[in-house]
């Protein structure tokens, strides 16, 4: 199975560890074998271990270390925001970040329509056993 | 130290002299007269200590109004609406009785999680509630006979006095007014709290 996502010149990717744990980060060179130049519109440009990020699908078109300016703008005209919040993964960061800041009364509510909805769904069920004896 | 610290250009400005404060008129002391009776062994005595407790510091999270969740006890699990701290430091607390059958009780804040949750206390009024309110009752002391001890054991089961019934039905009538104002909440207070599988503790925000 070959490769599909390439460390490149403007892939963005998601750090998934240390001090900027779930940020989306473009990468803008690549220092050695090992590490990047990383570089987010709400962060000073860094260099990051390649362990630390994950790729996504998203490539920008970006000259290799352009200015603040520029990526902020190639970010815009590629759309990443949106294009990473309405991709399957950015979907479930969404709803594992929603997950973790719930209430204890949100909890309760939750409980109680998770149990409406499954009462919802057996009474439907009920009714089409009724009407197809199998 | 003399010339690191400028006491020189201090001597210099008051004029070649520190200078220092008058000493202050002592009152006479009192004539002491020599004790009459001095011990065989000489008797440390214990230093003194005049420490003062503080009061209880309240958690910021705690307000009048938050709901509570109770974490040892008859009430273990119950969630209870918060509405003063007393002056010994424990918490005022109330079901309310209708809800969830906690009666306007004290409870230590070690034993209690605090929710973000609030309810409007606004129109209650809880002055006259304090530490004396919450007191055993002195217990009449009766003499002890013989008939006595196969007769009636405890014939007098401690019966709520009616006054302090009355107490827990005003309380109540404003806040179950404000609770029936959130939809569910009132199911959310008559529950119990338990933990359940995949539930950490430490992860979860209350």
């Amino acid at each position: 199975m070959p490769f599909k996502r390439y460390v490149e010149i403007g892939r963005v990717a998601l750090v998934n560890y240390g001090k900027d744990y779930g940020k989306l980060v473009v990468i803008v060179d690549v220092i050695d074998q090992n590490r990047a130049l990383v570089d987010a519109p709400d962060m000073v440009r860094s260099q990051m271990n390649f362990k630390r990020l994950s790729l996504t699908d998203i490539k920008i078109e970006i000259n290799r270390v352009p200015k603040k300016k520029n990526l902020i703008e190639a970010m815009e005209k590629a759309d990443v925001k949106n294009k990473w919040e309405n991709s399957s993964w950015g979907r479930k960061l969404i709803v594992q970040k929603r997950r973790a800041a719930l209430n204890d009364f949100d909890r309760f509510k939750l409980m109680l329509a998770k149990i409406k909805r499954g009462g919802l769904i057996r009474q439907e069920l009920a009714k089409l056993k009724k009407e197809n004896p199998a | 130290m003399y010339h690191k610290r400028g006491l020189w250009a201090i001597k210099a400005k008051n004029g070649g002299v520190f200078p220092k404060h008058d000493p202050k008129p002592k009152p006479a002391a009192p004539v002491e007269k020599p004790p009459k009776f001095y011990p065989a062994d000489d008797v440390k005595k214990p230093l003194l200590n005049k420490r003062k407790p503080k009061p209880t510091k309240l958690r910021a999270s705690i307000t009048p109004g938050t709901v509570l969740i109770i974490l040892a006890g008859r009430f273990k699990g119950k969630r209870v609406v918060f509405l003063k701290q007393l002056s010994s430091g424990l918490l005022l607390v109330t079901g309310p009785f209708k809800i969830n059958g906690v009666p306007l009780r004290r409870v230590n804040q070690s034993y209690v999680i605090a929710t973000s949750t609030k309810v409007d206390v606004s129109g209650i009024n809880v002055d006259k509630f304090d530490d004396k309110y919450f007191a055993k009752q002195a217990e009449k002391k009766k003499k002890k006979g013989e008939g006595e001890f196969f007769e009636s054991e405890k014939e007098e089961k401690n019966v709520l006095p009616q006054e302090k019934k009355d107490d827990q039905k005003t309380v109540d009538a404003s806040l179950i007014k404000s609770i029936e104002g959130v939809p569910d909440l009132k199911a959310y207070l008559g529950a119990r709290f338990s933990l359940k599988a995949g539930m950490k503790p430490h992860e979860l925000v209350f």
